[in-house]
């Protein structure tokens, strides 16, 4: 399918993790992903689900190992290096409570293209065309943020995780606050539009249902064995 | 978007904000206002007297003498006597001399006995010379000029008659009922104690007081305004004098040489110096004062770092969203820096206009009651400094919860605990 050798969005190896207090730890063999897979993680709590996720965006630091996001040499780089980084090139999804509630509509969603510190007036355009894609109209954009359903609320956070073009997307149970109807609409304007940005996608979850969606699923005692994902 | 942030994160929590900044307007308020008041306090104090370089008085203490010569407090010890006086201001150095002869009232206010070398003469503030609002000086026996505040407090007009009291109580018993006065002329404004003072001539405090004795009216021998006229009214004694040098150099020779007159003990003072001297017993309270209020703007100050940080548990998901977006732990601290740095402005300048509003309305009174003359402006090179150093104090405070921010940011991560 490609005709050159990409750099996969996600190469990790040996990747080792656990707190100076010791007793738990998270060790990761090997995993790779490429450009705008689509990976399905799925994972009991406590099983390491929320280590991977801050690993991978750059907010905790791993012990041992190699980790390249995007090519960038994430265990390599100064937390403030990986700041910038997870501002330009993450977007991040929590489960709920995505938005600052004191800001607007259009606000949440400028957030992480000012952190990537990108031109302000191409930004808003941009938002306001990703917004109404995602199916909240214009009325809608300078409300507070708490005057919005969870499900609106959720799709301002992907305009928000989207916004600044990011190689990587990673959702972390977005859809546990939504009811069937608003999770089948959310995932099908999610993964739509990470794919016209071509942006890679790494869903975590314990809701078995959600695996339909994807093209790849792993289990977390299945990563921490190395299988690879297909 | 920083700016925005704090902004709205503030108007978020109005609530708290609001009587964070009730607390610290009213204690920055407090701290600028006694600093203004001292420092006023300060100026109308030490402006009373200008251009003296010297007060002669009966041997006494010095802030004795400068207190009841130039504030009208208190009483003299003893008097000089007139053929003293005259001996004195021959003296080849004396530019001017100015008599003054206290002892008598009018309800309330206090009477001195003067001659007109005091209209041009005297002077306060800054050189400044006492004008006439209205009238002229007294050039008969039994005219008087009024103090300004006299003149309003007591409602008089030029032309009316007045009476003055022996003593110097607001209710005298004793009346010098049958030699009336005229009012000839009231003095401008001057924000010293000259305002509340009824100025005569020497002669008429000789001619009131010719049929007493010991302080009384000598029974049988009560003398009317004409009768008095006609005898020698030239004083038998003043309380004190100012003088006024034609050198400065002879500033300490003649207070020695006065100090040192044989004929009466006399002490010779430099108004200047008596004047830092009173200032600085003063000074303890004004000191005092001032302690107590930077205590209070510390107090306000915690009080606001205090609901910071209880809010910082409410503020932990905004925390995690700010991370997760891309803002650095740096971000967050310094947005709680500028969530402080905008409260403690918004309440300086609340404070100054608080400030003001008050001074506005209490001015006339201050004036009134206590011969203090405070002026409105509010916001001078000092009170710039204080504004320094609050809103240096209060991003020292912050650093607490901005630090508690920071680190919180680091450990916690993306994920929320509720």
């Amino acid at each position: 399918m490609t005709d050159k050798p990409k750099i996969p969005a996600i190469d990790l190896k040996q990747l080792q993790f656990y707190y100076q207090s010791g007793g738990w730890q998270l060790h990761l063999p090997e995993l790779t992903l490429h450009c705008g897979q689509h990976l399905f993680v799925r994972g009991a709590s406590g099983s390491g689900k929320t280590t991977l996720l801050n690993l991978l965006c750059g907010i905790t630091r791993p012990v041992s190992g190699e980790l390249y996001v995007n090519g960038q040499p994430l265990h390599q780089l100064s937390s403030s290096a990986r700041d910038s980084l997870r501002a330009k090139h993450i977007g991040v999804v929590f489960q709920q409570l995505n938005l600052i509630p004191y800001l607007s509509v259009l606000d949440n969603a400028l957030l992480s293209s000012h952190f990537a510190g990108q031109n302000k007036t191409d930004s808003v355009s941009r938002a306001k065309t990703l917004l109404q894609r995602l199916g909240l109209q214009q009325d809608l954009w300078h409300k507070p943020a708490t005057n919005l359903s969870v499900g609106q609320q959720q799709r301002v956070a992907i305009a928000r995780a989207l916004l600044p073009k990011p190689t990587l997307l990673i959702a972390d149970e977005p859809t546990s606050a939504l009811d069937s109807d608003n999770r089948d609409a959310f995932m099908r304007v999610m993964l739509a539009e990470a794919d016209a940005n071509g942006c890679t996608v790494i869903f975590v979850s314990h809701d078995q249902s959600l695996t339909q969606y994807f093209h790849y699923q792993l289990d977390m005692q299945q990563l921490v064995k190395g299988v690879q994902p297909c | 978007m920083l700016m925005k942030l704090a902004r709205l994160s503030l108007w978020n929590r109005r609530g708290t904000v609001l009587m964070t900044w009730l607390s610290l307007t009213i204690s920055i308020a407090l701290l600028l206002g006694i600093d203004h008041l001292r420092t006023e306090a300060k100026n109308s104090f030490t402006s009373t007297v200008s251009g003296t370089d010297l007060i002669v008085g009966a041997r006494s203490g010095q802030l004795n003498l400068l207190l009841y010569s130039v504030f009208r407090i208190g009483n003299a010890t003893a008097n000089i006597s007139w053929p003293s006086y005259q001996r004195i201001i021959k003296h080849p150095q004396i530019d001017w001399a100015i008599p003054i002869s206290l002892g008598d009232s009018h309800r309330g206010y206090r009477v001195m006995g003067t001659n007109t070398d005091y209209f041009s003469h005297y002077r306060y503030a800054n050189s400044q010379p006492l004008v006439l609002a209205q009238g002229k000086a007294f050039e008969q026996v039994f005219d008087t000029v009024l103090g300004a505040e006299v003149a309003q407090k007591l409602g008089y007009k030029l032309n009316e008659q007045i009476e003055l009291s022996h003593g110097v109580g607001a209710v005298s018993f004793s009346q010098h009922k049958d030699k009336p006065f005229t009012v000839v002329g009231i003095l401008a404004r001057t924000g010293t104690p000259v305002d509340q003072t009824v100025h005569v001539s020497l002669q008429a405090i000789e001619a009131i007081h010719l049929d007493w004795q010991q302080g009384a009216p000598i029974p049988g021998r009560q003398l009317t305004s004409e009768q008095t006229l006609a005898q020698d009214l030239t004083p038998k004694s003043i309380t004190a004098f100012m003088v006024g040098l034609k050198s400065r150099m002879a500033t300490f020779t003649l207070q020695r040489q006065i100090n040192e007159f044989k004929n009466e003990p006399l002490t010779a003072i430099l108004p200047g110096v008596a004047l830092a001297e009173l200032w600085q017993m003063l000074g303890m309270v004004e000191n005092l004062l001032l302690l107590i209020s930077l205590l209070v703007l510390l107090a306000a100050l915690v009080g606001m770092i205090t609901t910071l940080l209880a809010s910082m548990k409410e503020r932990q998901r905004e925390m995690a969203i700010l991370r997760a977006a891309g803002a650095h732990p740096w971000y967050l601290f310094v947005l709680i820096q500028l969530e402080v740095l905008l409260v403690t402005l918004l309440s300086m300048l609340s404070a100054a206009a608080l400030l003001f509003i008050s001074l506005y309305l209490l001015q006339d009174k201050l004036a009134a009651d206590f011969g203090l003359f405070i002026s409105l402006q509010v916001v001078k090179l000092t009170s710039l400094y204080w504004a320094g150093a609050i809103l240096l104090l209060s991003a020292v405070l912050a650093t607490i919860p901005g630090v508690l921010a920071y680190r919180k940011a680091l450990a916690d991560g993306l994920t929320i605990r509720l």
